[in-house]
């Protein structure tokens, strides 16, 4: 499917599609529901004209398990969803996880908990992205904070799904999914784009989990001759189960540090105006666009402040933060949530600096003006 | 083939002996599909064996086959996406009573309905054994579990009728006593094109039979031997005189479109709208 | 295991002595040692007939040879 070079104007949801493609998925499991549809809805279009498959399937659970079937059969595959649906998910996402299954979950967040507001914006699920799933399991989650960004963070998901063999969630909100703006796609063939290794070796000696030098272990497609297993259970390197600790110790050890050792870093954040500020405003997804301009708005006044926008929700941009905690000498971190992305700060800042929360669960965004103000209250109390 | 020739070509032989209770069905089961696979003349690399979680869920990793150990009640979702992306595969799929009819049921019904080209073999135990012998919806009523001390309430399943209901294409029944049948029957469900359903009804004397007066495998397959009605006997007795009784063979076939094939015509035709 | 042709064998480390194969075989080629496990005691009466091989969940028993049943 060819992009051209014209700006044309997107939601967040259709340019998720369009980098979805991009970054070549060839197969879509999903099950309708708001505020994610659209996104069904153009792969549904889109997918049959690149040979590659559409279904809807009979629940979320359903549609999680069907997505990790094709990747293991050898193509790129998602799924999205919304709060509802991503509890639904979450066993199959561990699953994923433990049997490195490279997979990309949209998951556009809505109002919660249970089905909430459903047309409504919020960023209630940043920590079930984290720790949805039962186990020690790790995971990447993205946040853009713009319809472009959802288009190169879609292809990225992949990108890094690929690369290192696991599930990768890509979460936007309800806003960023809604937005439309006018934004310049690059042609497909500009667009980097990673595909998982093949193994080489020879199918009778072949050990299917056997790390690669980025601990990542080459990946064989069912129908390849591999004849392999791959199962949620605790397995050693030839992918069966054992049933030893230590053999799960060095499983889930490796999990994690594939994705902690990788270079450079999954975890990474925006950091503007951040030089010389004195106030640093913690925001991600949608929350960043008004705290963007809350932070332009006050270095009018004279006050320095400074934007610091997670990019990976998951990894968390540990040493971003605690860099920027070191230097300022307060921290606002708005969130369309009672508190969730102030808890990382929280923990990764070890008390260098005051951090001052702002929530919003009324359903409705937060604005410049309230974070301008909250920084000018800081303001006033920290010289 | 020889038993040590299909063991051989067909199983993980370092894996074996498998984990299985003393008398279990699960190996006669697996011998069978085995068996059936050969019979058919299936290409081994070009298969893919799936399983949802269970005793007889463990049997793909005996398998020496591109083999998916998946969540609990699963299989088919995830079979479906398998077959979906690579149709030119098979796709067995093999599952428990619990795994299937209850944990899983919504998805046999609509993996059923779209009538996708996989073949599925039931273990049907009637009940869970993993977890040491509760029952299923599979459990007959009445008989007694860890969790039915008094006796289920709940009314069983009958599985080949639903899933003939939601639009399967091959139904059968066969037993873990009835061997040679059911290989035959699950060969051709191998060589049918659209959903096969082959559910076994089988044996497990360590929950279900010690439970309910059935203290042996011999005791079970006895009862096997004695309630199994082949299906053109069957067709000559009277709903009374098949009280209690349970029939095996082939129960339904029919041709229809299958869904892999459909929708490559949606590719075809998406394609075509672009030009 | 044996492989000699024609000659029931019996894979003790794989038997668990279920019984099936004694209880049905139709020429009672089998006789239970005091552990359950089978010991074929009328070899010259068996028919080949395969179903103690087919019937048997634990892949233990082998009729030896390459032809049987059918």
């Amino acid at each position: 499917m060819a992009n051209d070079r014209r700006a044309q104007l997107l939601s967040g949801n259709e340019a998720c599609v369009r980098g979805a493609l991009a970054a070549g998925v060839r197969f879509f499991a999903g099950y309708p529901i708001t505020p994610s549809t659209e996104i069904a809805e153009g792969l549904a279009a889109a997918l049959p004209k690149v040979g590659g498959t559409f279904i809807q399937m009979e629940d979320e659970i359903a549609s999680m398990g069907a997505v990790i079937g094709a990747s293991l059969a050898g193509v790129k595959a998602m799924t999205a969803t919304s709060g509802p649906g991503f509890s639904l998910k979450q066993e199959n996402i561990g699953f994923a996880a433990m049997a490195e299954v490279p997979c990309v979950i949209v998951d556009v967040q809505r109002y919660g908990p249970s089905t909430g507001l459903p047309t409504s914006p919020a960023q209630g699920d940043i920590m079930q992205a984290r720790w949805g799933t039962h186990g020690d399991h790790p995971i990447i989650a993205l946040m853009p904070a713009s319809v472009r960004e959802t288009f190169d963070l879609t292809v990225e998901a992949f990108n890094l799904a690929e690369e290192l063999r696991t599930p990768v969630i890509l979460l936007l909100d309800e806003i960023v999914g809604h937005m439309r703006e006018r934004v310049e796609l690059p042609p497909d063939e500009s667009v980097h784009v990673v595909n998982r290794t093949k193994p080489v070796e020879d199918p009778e000696t072949f050990q299917p989990y056997k790390p690669g030098p980025n601990l990542v272990p080459p990946m064989p497609a069912f129908g390849d001759g591999y004849h392999f297993h791959v199962t949620g259970l605790a397995h050693d390197e030839s992918g069966f189960p054992t049933g030893r600790g230590q053999d799960a110790d060095r499983l889930v050890r490796r999990l994690h540090a594939k994705i902690q050792n990788r270079k450079p870093p999954v975890a990474r954040a925006e950091e503007w105006q951040l030089e010389d500020a004195e106030i640093v405003v913690v925001a991600a997804g949608s929350v960043a666009r008004s705290a963007r301009a809350a932070v332009r708005e006050a270095r009018v006044r004279g006050i320095k402040a400074g934007l610091l926008r997670p990019i990976t929700a998951w990894p968390f941009p540990e040493n971003e933060v605690r860099e920027a905690a070191r230097r300022a000498a307060a921290m606002i971190v708005p969130e369309l949530n009672l508190g969730q992305i102030v808890r990382e700060v929280e923990r990764v800042s070890g008390g260098e600096t005051k951090i001052v929360p702002l929530n919003r669960i009324d359903a409705e965004l937060i604005t410049p003006a309230e974070i301008l103000e909250r920084i000018q209250e800081v303001a006033a109390h920290v010289d | 083939m020889s038993i040590e020739e299909l063991l051989e070509r067909y199983t993980r032989r370092d894996k074996l002996p498998h984990i299985w209770c003393p008398g279990c069905g699960n190996g006669i089961i697996m011998g069978a599909v085995i068996r059936a696979l050969d019979q058919a003349g299936v290409d081994q690399k070009k298969t893919v064996i799936v399983s949802g979680i269970g005793c007889s869920s463990r049997a793909p990793g005996y398998m020496k086959f591109d083999t998916l150990h998946t969540t609990h009640g699963r299989a088919l979702a995830y079979a479906t996406g398998v077959k979906l992306a690579r149709p030119e595969l098979k796709v067995v799929v093999l599952t428990g009573d619990g795994d299937c009819a209850a944990i899983g049921g919504n998805h046999l019904i609509h993996a059923a309905r779209r009538n996708i080209d996989l073949t599925v073999v039931v273990f049907n135990n009637d009940i869970y054994g993993m977890t040491g012998g509760q029952y299923s919806p599979l459990t007959p009523q009445g008989s007694y579990a860890t969790t039915a001390p008094y006796g289920t309430v709940d009314r069983n399943f009958d599985l080949c009728e639903l899933v003939k209901a939601a639009g399967g294409t091959y139904v059968a029944r066969g037993t873990t006593y009835h061997t040679r049948m059911l290989i035959d029957l699950i060969s051709a469900g191998l060589g049918h094109k659209g959903f096969s359903f082959i559910e076994v009804v089988s044996q497990c004397p360590m929950y279900y039979g010690r439970k309910n007066k059935l203290a042996s495998a011999v005791a079970m397959l006895e009862w096997q031997k004695e309630h199994a009605v082949p299906v053109k006997a069957a067709a000559k007795l009277t709903p009374e005189q098949l009280k209690g009784k349970f029939v095996i063979g082939e129960l339904h076939r029919e041709e229809a479109p299958e869904y892999t094939e459909v929708y490559a015509e949606v590719v075809a035709r998406a394609r075509g709208e672009e030009k | 295991m044996e492989k000699a042709p024609g000659v029931i064998t019996v894979n003790e480390k794989w038997c668990k002595g279920c019984g099936i194969c004694i209880a049905f075989c139709p020429a009672k080629v089998f006789t239970a040692r005091e552990d359950g496990k089978p010991v074929v005691t009328n070899p010259d009466a068996c028919t080949r007939c395969g179903l103690c091989e087919l019937r048997c969940p634990d892949f233990a028993i082998s009729l030896g040879g390459k032809s049987h049943g059918e």
